[in-house]
């Protein structure tokens, strides 16, 4: 039996383990640390231990019925495009194979020096101007493709059935898809068609420089915590990825595996039997989140006090000719609408530019603004978190320096 | 009878986490376990739902599903208060460990014993689940049930279509109409039973126990089910069965290089003014 093992030669009996447990899992008796039946093997006293007690067995951890055995012959990397309304291929698309391609460049601790290739999929209607092409100039090696009248459908039961189709002929090693709406709905029913492991909501990937496995690093605890995962014996390896974490880099079809093979383009069927469960009936478009797209953004907080501060930091942001975003507690006051919010639970932005105001930076509206290049930060309190994660700092009213940015920008 | 099951985990009462600035260990303050907000959301909606039916003249049977540690039953408990029929706990050492893979897996079973996904249920059903949870986020357990049982699955759903939230007239045995959030806005869909619905938290606000029903749990049996119990194999259980591993947990740290911008305010204005025009640094 697999569990949660205590070094009683090391346990020093401090008790931290017992403050990190949300579950009341283990406790601390004649100063030596002692798992009950509520442990959950979450791991958070592992990393909570400063003398390195405690560890978990995984001595009866399954070693994949089979699929470790060819492992290494799962070596293409999949990235599931996805389209929006129009039909265009949406920018984590891009994103993803840009990533990819870095990713199949690395070809550390690998025994066997097989090239690894960066595969889109690739489902739109039968009637859609094909978007395959752009997938290949992104620097996609192949793009399976599947036109069907049965896409886009509202049902991602019949779009999960087709790339768990081609993964089980095809064996790729990783399938990383965006996390969007869609995605986050895709993706964790191809995990249980396929029986494999998927990390949700990226937003970080690497390489494992010894064991070549993909380590996929994501927040939870509401963005409190960052935990790097591993899926080492299943394939293939899959996860989300947050929109705007990745760069698109400039011309990657020049980093393509072998500069020779031009990207091929691979038409594939979808199984005739399948038919959508789900139908839609109506679709409400809303003002899209062009905030995660700004190159310039300006971002308010609680701190600018009141309602009526907004105009003034709207004629702001015109003047800076910046979008407007806001953190999640002015929304829940109604100020601004829930597209204008940045955060864990709002959208993540990766501005070249962004002017944060007021803002105290709860560590969720951190987790969503990542992405920025350059931070300048504007708040009364030097202690402020929001410093942390700012380039340039400004200790001081955030009313005041608006009212004078605005007062130089206009004259 | 319609039979609806709404799946449950109970999430530390906080999710604040920080790093201790002497040991650099991470200090995890969970206090007592809660519902997960989302989840307490999902049970309001199949109440009103079987509240909606009854009003008909319809009859319908909700159960709550929850896998955890023993000491779950007391929310499950709570869930019987606020109008569940029955509960159903999932419990055993060998479902320790679980990543979302092998959730999903227990919870599949433990709908077995719920008389759910067998095949030939006569009764249409429907599973509902808050769209994630507070402490993962991962938001992969609902369309995970939904691929184990073949059955479809909308995620986000902020309301019923129709006024507000209507399900009686928006409801029949055969199918129901839900909006849910998409990548470009606010769906409407008609979605074939049986299926997996998840919530949003914020589609109702779950109401609180009456007196009647705090005593009717009192004496309520929240049934307790082990491994064996419900056939599941434990190779796919637990930490057994989880295909991904955390190598490692942090605290997120943020680079100390802030440069503080001194002087008169229409100084400090106008060098942001500068930065700004000059691009990126």
């Amino acid at each position: 039996m697999s569990g949660l093992v205590v070094d009683a030669g090391r346990c020093v009996g401090c008790k931290r383990c017992v403050r990190a447990c949300a579950f009341g899992g283990i406790v601390v008796e004649e100063r030596l640390a002692r798992p009950t039946d509520a442990c959950t093997l979450c791991g958070s006293c592992i990393e909570a231990c400063p003398v390195q007690a405690l560890s978990i067995d995984r001595g009866h951890v399954a070693t994949g019925d089979g699929a470790g055995a060819d492992a290494s012959a799962c070596r293409d990397i999949w990235v599931v495009a996805q389209l929006d309304a129009a039909g265009a291929v949406l920018p984590v698309t891009f994103e993803l194979i840009a990533k990819a391609r870095e990713l199949a460049s690395h070809q550390k601790g690998r025994s066997l020096l097989v090239e690894r290739r960066v595969v889109a999929v690739l489902a739109e209607g039968a009637a859609a101007e094909s978007r395959a092409s752009q997938l290949i100039a992104a620097g996609a090696d192949e793009v399976l493709r599947c036109r069907d009248g049965r896409f886009p459908s509202a049902d991602t039961a019949v779009l999960a059935a087709l790339i768990a189709e081609l993964a089980r002929e095809r064996h790729p090693e990783t399938v990383l898809f965006g996390a969007t709406a869609l995605g986050r709905e895709l993706a964790p029913r191809i995990a249980v068609l396929l029986q494999t492991g998927l990390t949700a909501d990226c937003t970080s990937l690497s390489i494992d420089s010894e064991t070549g496995l993909l380590r996929q690093t994501r927040p939870a605890f509401g963005g409190n915590l960052m935990a790097t995962i591993e899926c080492p014996v299943h394939r293939p390896q899959m996860a989300t990825v947050r929109p705007g974490v990745f760069p698109v880099t400039g011309s990657s079809c020049a980093q393509r595996a072998s500069d020779a093979a031009p990207g091929v383009i691979t038409d594939v069927a979808l199984d005739a039997t399948l038919r959508p469960r789900v139908r839609r009936l109506d679709m409400k478009p809303v003002a899209a989140g062009t905030i995660a797209q700004a190159k310039r953004l300006v971002v308010v907080g609680r701190g600018i006090g009141s309602k009526k501060n907004l105009s003034l930091m709207k004629r702001l942001a015109e003047l800076l000719d910046a979008d407007l975003g806001c953190t999640r507690p002015l929304v829940e006051a109604g100020w601004l609408d829930y597209a204008h919010q940045v955060g864990q639970t709002g959208a993540s932005v990766a501005p070249e530019l962004l002017l944060s105001l007021g803002v105290s930076g709860a560590i969720q509206h951190l987790a969503g603004m990542g992405g920025a290049q350059t931070v300048i930060a504007v708040n009364e309190d030097a202690s402020a978190p929001i410093f942390g994660a700012a380039h340039y700092a400004i200790v001081g009213d955030c009313i005041g320096f608006a009212e004078e940015l605005i007062r130089q920008l206009e004259s | 009878m319609m039979h609806i099951v709404v799946c449950v985990k109970a999430v530390p009462g906080s999710t604040e986490v920080r790093m201790d600035p002497v040991t650099h260990t991470i200090v995890r303050d969970g206090g007592a376990a809660v519902v997960n907000p989302f989840d307490a959301a999902a049970l309001e909606v199949a109440l009103r739902i079987k509240e909606a039916l009854a009003a008909e003249g319809s009859t319908c049977r909700v159960s709550a599903l929850s896998m955890g540690i023993p000491a779950t039953e007391v929310l499950l408990r709570d869930c019987i208060a606020r109008g569940a029929d029955d509960a159903l706990l999932l419990s055993d050492r060998a479902f320790a460990g679980a990543d979302t893979l092998a959730t999903s897996y227990a919870l599949s079973r433990g709908l077995r014993e719920l008389g759910i996904g067998d095949g030939d249920a006569p009764d249409p059903w429907l599973i509902i689940c808050g769209k994630m949870a507070v402490d993962g986020d991962t938001a992969q357990i609902g369309p995970e049930l939904a691929g184990l049982l073949d059955v479809p699955c909308v995620t986000d759903v902020r309301s019923f279509a129709g006024e507000g939230l209507s399900p009686g007239r928006e409801y029949s045995p055969e199918r129901m109409r839900v909006r849910h959030g998409v990548d470009e806005g606010i769906e409407t869909v008609e979605v074939q039973l049986p299926a997996v619905i998840t919530v949003s938290k914020d589609i109702v606000q779950p109401r609180m126990p009456s007196i009647a029903g705090v005593l009717a749990a009192r004496a309520a049996v929240v049934e307790v089910r082990g491994a064996a119990d419900v056939g599941a194999d434990t190779a796919r259980t637990g930490l057994a069965g989880s295909p991904t591993q955390v190598v490692r947990s942090f605290v997120p740290e943020r680079s100390g290089a802030c440069e503080t911008l001194t002087g008169t305010l229409a100084e400090q204005a106008a060098c942001v003014a500068e930065l700004w025009g000059g691009g990126v640094r």
